[in-house]
């Protein structure tokens, strides 16, 4: 489905991902753990091209994303991503948000597009919000709507950054539910994510990564509970210590 | 009071406040600034349209558009250095000299031209400050959305932008609505030109008063229907950081 290969990127002088290698098969839910500043949102950027990258390869399907001359705004109709400030239209209502993708870059009719908009708003409850515009939104809110916004283009791959981190604690957990659903319908989706205990439940694999590198790979329970670095040891045991995940 | 208490105060009473003067001269004035007027709205819809194209080149980016993004610039620096009235006194001659057929020798046309040139200049600043207000992440999230660059600008980015600058675009209005009487220069009838016409019969000045006032109950509702939109804005915006 996904196949990552020597990636390579820098800003300026700072090199912030060091020769990535990471294979994600259809179906699958990968997360990405690890400190800020290791690379986990600038992996993402770099496969839905909203990054140049400097080296290596990103296949997607089969197709070379990353090669010269590809037409970025076809590639990015297969990927969707939702990022951790939402980043919704403020000056569109709910539904234009989700239906200006599908009606723009996709040339389905308005018509089709509002009705498959509002069923899958309805679907993730925010039926009742349509007409509402973001700011008029608790943040648990504009945050399904943007993954409602990233879904109606029917992506075959879901990117998400760090999704949760800028919700009030009492509203993660409506976000997570929508993400676990994702995962239980088969989308194949790879997560940035600080959520341990999240992370374990939907990841059927979890990457460590550290300092632009993935440093250790394995079953979501393997990593967790078991790791054999002594960095993601380390990284695990600062989470515990915060009371992130419960051992 | 010191106005008023000067020596030459009656003098000047005289030949600027003559209520006769005022009421006799008004109708024509008022006649002349319908062009005023008329200038204004022409020339207004010519510069957003064209300054909004001129900010929007100048955001592209890339080495591709370097030539399109340096002439931008050459052009809102020299039109915004140049003196409006000069701009207005080298196209108001010098064009309709040229003969050239097809090329109209209105003097109101060349004014109108100069006018949108310089004012161009001015609101394309306007509009690059608005578009530049924009989050970054509101582009990535359109580009992700598989929008081009151009439905992002179209859909995503000057919508937010534009609206953002209406403030200080009513305020260029402003400035825009009381330069029309620079046409006059050239020989256009206009309020101004018309006041002086007045005066230089009379050797009585009340005329300019009259213009004045026309301008001013022009502008002063403009500037305090502004005023009514930066408030409703902040507004606005405190109500959503809530």
């Amino acid at each position: 489905m996904l196949r990552i290969e020597g990636l390579h990127k820098s800003f300026g002088t700072n090199e912030v991902l060091r020769g990535i290698d990471l294979v994600l098969d259809e179906h699958e839910v990968v997360c990405m753990i690890g400190a800020s500043g290791s690379g986990k949102s600038t992996l993402l950027r770099c496969v839905n091209l909203l990054e140049p990258i400097d080296a290596g390869r990103i296949v997607l399907a089969g197709d070379e994303i990353t090669a010269r001359g590809v037409d970025v705004n076809r590639v990015r109709r297969h990927i969707g991503i939702v990022f951790q400030s939402f980043n919704l239209f403020p000056h569109m209502s709910v539904l234009r948000n989700v239906t200006l993708g599908p009606q723009k870059a996709l040339g389905i009719p308005r018509a089709r597009a509002e009705t498959e908009a509002v069923d899958l708003l309805s679907r993730f409850g925010l039926g009742d919000k349509i007409r509402e515009y973001p700011d008029r939104l608790s943040g648990g809110q504009q945050q399904r709507a943007a993954i409602v916004r990233a879904l109606a283009m029917h992506p075959s791959l879901l990117l998400l950054d760090e999704v949760t981190s800028a919700l009030d604690p009492e509203l993660v957990g409506e976000v997570l539910a929508v993400i676990r659903e994702l995962a239980e319908g088969g989308m194949t989706m790879l997560i940035a994510t600080h959520e341990m205990s999240f992370a374990r439940d939907v990841a059927n694999r979890i990457c460590f990564l550290d300092a632009g590198a993935i440093l250790e790979e394995g079953p979501a329970e393997q990593i967790l509970t078991d790791p054999r670095e002594p960095r993601t040891q380390q990284f695990l045991q600062r989470v515990i210590e915060a009371g992130r995940l419960a051992v | 009071m010191l106005v008023t208490s000067a020596p030459g105060w009656p003098e000047v009473k005289s030949t600027f406040f003559d209520w006769d003067y005022f009421w006799d001269s008004m109708p024509e004035i008022f006649y002349a600034f319908k062009l005023n007027v008329k200038i204004f709205c022409i020339a207004e819809v010519f510069i957003l349209a064209f300054a909004l194209l001129l900010a929007v080149l100048r955001s592209l980016r890339g080495p591709v558009f370097f030539p399109v993004r340096a002439l931008a610039i050459v052009y809102t620096d020299f039109f915004r250095g140049v003196p409006t009235i000069l701009v207005i006194a080298v196209l108001g001659f010098g064009a309709p000299a040229l003969q050239l057929r097809g090329v109209p020798t209105s003097v109101v046309f060349w004014g109108i031209v100069a006018l949108v040139l310089v004012y161009t200049a001015y609101v394309s600043e306007v509009y690059r400050a608005g578009i530049e207000s924009v989050h970054p992440s509101q582009e990535a999230a359109a580009r992700s959305l598989a929008l081009s660059h151009g439905q992002t600008l179209l859909y995503v980015i000057i919508p937010q932008a534009v609206r953002r600058v209406i403030p200080p675009l009513l305020n260029d209005f402003i400035g825009l609505q009381k330069d029309t009487a620079l046409v006059g220069f050239l020989g256009a009838v206009e309020a101004f030109n018309q006041s002086q016409i007045d005066a230089s019969a009379t050797f009585n000045y009340t005329p300019f008063l009259a213009a004045a006032l026309l301008f001013v109950a022009i502008t002063i509702p403009l500037a305090r229907f502004t005023d009514w939109l930066v408030a409703r804005d902040r507004r606005r915006q405190l109500a959503a950081a809530r």
